[in-house]
């Protein structure tokens, strides 16, 4: 297959966009700057068809952005930042009729290349097992348009996806036209073929080359209308699963690239140790040993398998400098967070108030595939292969690395075994550079679980302190003052956010204080209210875990919330009811209670706990029924989610997100996380570090999605809040206990 | 370096590694074998589980040298060419997946479970320790009494 690319090798017809060479592009700032920039690119390399499209060839673009009183939203930022990159998708239409969308994102589970092969067939009536969906490699000219995170993937593509489609279709039903000398305004278009009236019928591999000749299509490039749409919305399994459970799907470490030897990195007992002295003497003498070098993380063990490479580790001697948070454990830093958390200003005065405050402990990414990346440094050139929801700037850090230019360094990306944005950080490839550049030959190098877990990055553990001021039933003030670990946005996201700065409703300071503004925004109507965050500096290495911010605050929020309707006499859901500001969110919160059955009579010890969360233009409840009759072993038996995501493209798939945020939601509350204990991370493995397992997972699951209202809103990690916070007001209620440090069991 | 010979989805193999060479490295590196996941490489995560003489291993954890002259079957052993297997059927019917990196050991668990019980209660399912990081666990649970019902 070709790989169409944006630079200047392919012919390019029609009126021209190029790709900024080597300079930023201005932001448009207002949808009439925007509306100037009218364009399409087509990009055709004979023989066959590709486009690549700009919103619509006839779209209004400003009905696709988001008009600027209501960006408030980060994915409203970054959707801004990318904007002026995001048409230049490659859709190919190949002469063996395959339909090609070069991906400029990572499949990480999230079922996003299924969703995206559904608009394309939509919009192009074909058939959906001729598409095919690639992720793209590290492409630099996208700019701010090849992040996957934020629950961004399907809101920014949306459009540019139908469009290019829309725009590829035109093309092939102009060839078909002029093939057969009739009008294009009476041919259709059905399961990757164009038919005339007469019967007469061509396939899009057939047409592929004459439509590459197309200048100006003869009938509308405009994408279809959604009452149009046939798979869009359609229950639909993903496109890749017969790979998944045949074994045949490939993540990075069953990659074949020739000679990347395995590899894998002895690492010191705490974070961020240092190597003061070592010895590889006797790990180089073992079998199939093919190199042992210090790296800035460790000591690299190249071998013939992993085995060796494994055993060969256990025998390099190293004497460790302790790292930087070695006279650290828990207790320090919970203390430092308390001591930095930001005072109220409020006094509870005149009014009853109610107080709390909430840990929650550093939590795992503990992707199920570890991090493995491999590399093939040469002298003037280098190729990776990794899971990468950054690649851009993975490739920008990698080439820093090895001191090449960044066009030298080719970053393939290729499906995640999971990520929860884990692989925002290209930490393994990077590593993984370093050591196929040192030791002078391809490696593939490998994390092991231990690895994963004590020296990954962690969520970061936080302290809040809530307080909520009342007077004759009413709230008068409701104030959150949040202080976590710092979080390391450092994988390009703060660069996009800073390239939408300029229209930001606030100041350009710490990218998290920017990230924290655009996600935390209380959905009640509870008074005054205020959130601050502030952060605590630690030299511990951290990521977004999915759903951020609001996996901490809206969880203590929510519990924070039915706190307040018990003091308050009234019903969790009647609380909330009264109080959510939007009529969607209501009907949300309805169906979840009224299809779970809220208020059903639950033996001793069993209770239903509910909890809302909107984010990312979408809104989610979760109700969920817990059996605590043994309080050390909680049980949620039951959960029911009703969200609103706008239109859904593929109800399957998001089905599949909201229950995996619910396992996330019960994982999180109840069981799993991690300790510091002088400067080292106390799990391991799943075996201490507790994931939920089977046993701990609901008996019923259900989900129902509410009847499009708008254009899709994010939905990756809106479950978790609203699941985990339903968690613990359920385990609160059974066991008549106000949880306040998470999770629970720790 | 000794040979060993076993029966690998149904052809037999020789191959040369150390007696104590993990079966999941022999398979994953000497044969390029990559269905079987590594996720710990201990025993808990479940990700490389395949089958020994049709019953449930962890291959990470079980030198090549016990497989002798036995038959060793991983994911991709288990469809009779194109006709899947009714669990994998299922797995395909209920959408199962998410990221697929636990899936070929989820599969391979839930194979040896209903051939040990054909028809697995609740209790039966709670009793698989797979992790399954993404959650798909209901599905699981789902696409097991499916496969029970296809496979009766
Ligand atoms: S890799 Fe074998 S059980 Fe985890
Ligand atoms: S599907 Fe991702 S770990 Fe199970």
């Amino acid at each position: 297959m070709r790989m169409l690319t944006c630079g200047p090798a392919p012919p390019m017809l029609g009126p021209l966009f190029a790709p900024w060479p080597g300079k930023a592009p201005e932001i448009s700032s207002t949808p009439q700057a925007l509306g100037r920039r009218r364009f399409l690119t087509y990009l055709v390399a004979a023989p066959a068809l590709a486009v690549g499209a700009q919103l619509a060839l006839d779209a209004e673009p400003a009905q696709a952005l988001p008009g600027l009183p209501s960006l408030a939203d980060l994915g409203d930022a970054l959707i801004l930042a990318g904007l002026p990159t995001a048409h230049l998708l490659v859709l190919e239409v190949t002469e063996a009729g395959r339909v090609v969308l070069q991906l400029p994102r990572v499949e990480v589970g999230q079922g996003l290349t299924t969703a995206m092969a559904m608009l394309v067939a939509d919009e192009l009536d074909a058939v959906l097992t001729d598409v095919d969906v690639p992720l793209s490699p590290a492409r630099p000219e996208l700019l701010f348009a090849q992040l996957t995170g934020a629950s961004n993937s399907v809101r920014s593509l949306y459009d540019p996806v139908r469009a290019a489609a829309a725009a590829a279709r035109a093309r092939l039903v102009t060839a078909a036209a002029r093939r057969w000398d009739l009008s294009a305004t009476g041919l259709r278009t059905q399961d990757s073929r164009v038919i005339a009236p007469d019967g007469r019928s061509a396939s899009y591999g057939e047409l592929a080359v004459a439509a590459a000749a197309v200048l100006v299509p003869a009938v509308s490039t405009l994408p279809r209308p959604a009452t149009q749409q046939r798979l869009v919305g359609q229950p639909t399994g993903r496109i890749d699963a017969r790979d998944i459970v045949t074994g045949k799907a490939k993540y990075a470490g069953d990659l074949d690239v020739p000679g990347a030897v395995p590899t894998v990195v002895l690492r010191p007992p705490t974070v961020k140790g240092t190597v003061r002295s070592w010895d590889g003497a006797a790990a180089r003498a073992m079998p199939g040993v093919l190199d042992v070098l210090a790296v800035p993380t460790g000591i690299a063990v190249l071998a013939e398998t992993f085995d060796q490479a494994l055993k060969a580790k256990a025998a390099v001697q190293v004497s460790w400098n302790p790292g930087p948070l070695a006279a650290l454990s828990d207790t320090d830093v919970r203390a430092k967070l308390r001591a930095a958390t930001a005072p109220f200003v409020v006094p509870p005065l005149l009014s009853l108030s109610l107080d709390a405050e909430f840990d929650f402990a550093f939590v795992s990414h503990a992707p199920m595939e570890v991090l493995t990346a491999v590399a093939d440094v040469r002298p003037d050139r280098a190729e990776l292969w990794f899971a990468a929801q950054a690649p851009i700037a993975a490739q920008q850090a990698i080439a820093a690395v090895l001191g090449l230019p960044v066009g030298a360094v080719k970053v393939n990306v290729v499906r995640a075994g999971g990520s929860f944005g884990r692989r925002l950080f290209a930490d393994a490839a990077v590593e993984a550079a370093r050591i196929s550049q040192a030791a002078g030959r391809p490696v593939k190098l490998m994390w092991t679980r231990n690895d994963d877990i004590r020296h990954g990055r962690v969520r970061p553990a936080s302290h809040h302190r809530v307080r909520a001021t009342h007077l004759l039933g009413q709230v008068l003030t409701y104030e959150h003052r949040v202080c976590t670990v710092r979080t390391d946005f450092g994988h390009g996201l703060g660069e996009a956010l800073t390239a939408a700065g300029a229209s930001l409703p606030v100041g350009a300071d710490a990218f998290s204080q920017v990230f924290f503004d655009l996600t935390q925004e209380l959905p009640y109507e509870l008074g005054v209210t205020t959130q601050l965050l502030t952060e605590v500096p630690l030299d511990i290495p951290t990521g977004s875990w999915r759903s951020v911010y609001s996996g901490l605050v809206r969880v203590a929020d929510e519990v924070m919330v039915d706190e307040l309707a018990r003091t308050l006499g009234r019903d969790p859901v009647a609380f909330r009811r009264a109080r959510l500001r939007d009529a969607g969110a209501r009907a949300v919160l309805d169906k979840a209670a009224q299809a779970g059955s809220w208020g059903r009579p639950m033996p001793a010890g069993h209770a239903q706990g509910i909890a809302f969360h909107s984010e990312h233009r979408s809104s989610v409840a979760c109700l969920v029924e817990i059996d605590a009759t043994d309080p050390a072993e909680p049980r949620v038996t039951k959960a029911v989610v009703a969200a609103d995501v706008g239109r859904v493209i593929n109800p399957r798939g998001l089905e599949a997100q909201l229950l995996g945020a619910v396992t996330d939601g019960i994982s999180v509350t109840l069981r799993a996380g991690l300790h510091l204990d002088r400067g080292a991370i106390r799990e391991g493995s799943y075996a201490d570090f507790h994931y939920a397992r089977q046993r701990h997972s609901p008996l019923a699951f259900e989900a129902h999605l509410m009847p499009p209202s708008g254009p899709p809103g994010g939905a990756g990690e809106l479950g978790v809040p609203a699941a985990a916070a339903a968690v613990a007001n359920a385990y609160a209620r059974a066991t008549g206990t106000s949880p306040r440090s998470f999770p629970i069991k720790h | 370096m000794p040979t060993h010979q076993f029966v690998l989805n149904g052809k037999p193999v020789t191959v040369e590694a150390p007696a104590d060479m993990p079966l999941l490295w022999v398979l994953r590196d000497k044969l390029g074998v990559t269905g079987p996941k590594y996720g710990c490489g201990v025993g808990v995560c479940r990700a490389c589980t395949s089958h020994l003489d049709g019953e449930e291993i962890q291959p990470c954890v079980v030198p090549v040298g016990d497989c002798a002259n036995r038959q060793v079957t991983t994911i991709e052993g288990l469809a009779d060419g194109d006709v899947l297997h009714p669990v994998q059927q299922a797995w395909l019917d209920c959408d199962v997946a998410q990221c697929g990196f636990c899936q070929p050991g989820q599969i391979m668990t839930a194979v040896a479970l209903l051939r040990r019980t054909a028809c697995p209660t609740d209790a039966d399912i709670d009793r698989i320790e797979n992790v399954c990081r993404c959650g798909t666990y209901f599905r699981i649970r789902q696409a097991i009494k499916q496969a029970a019902d296809a496979l009766d």
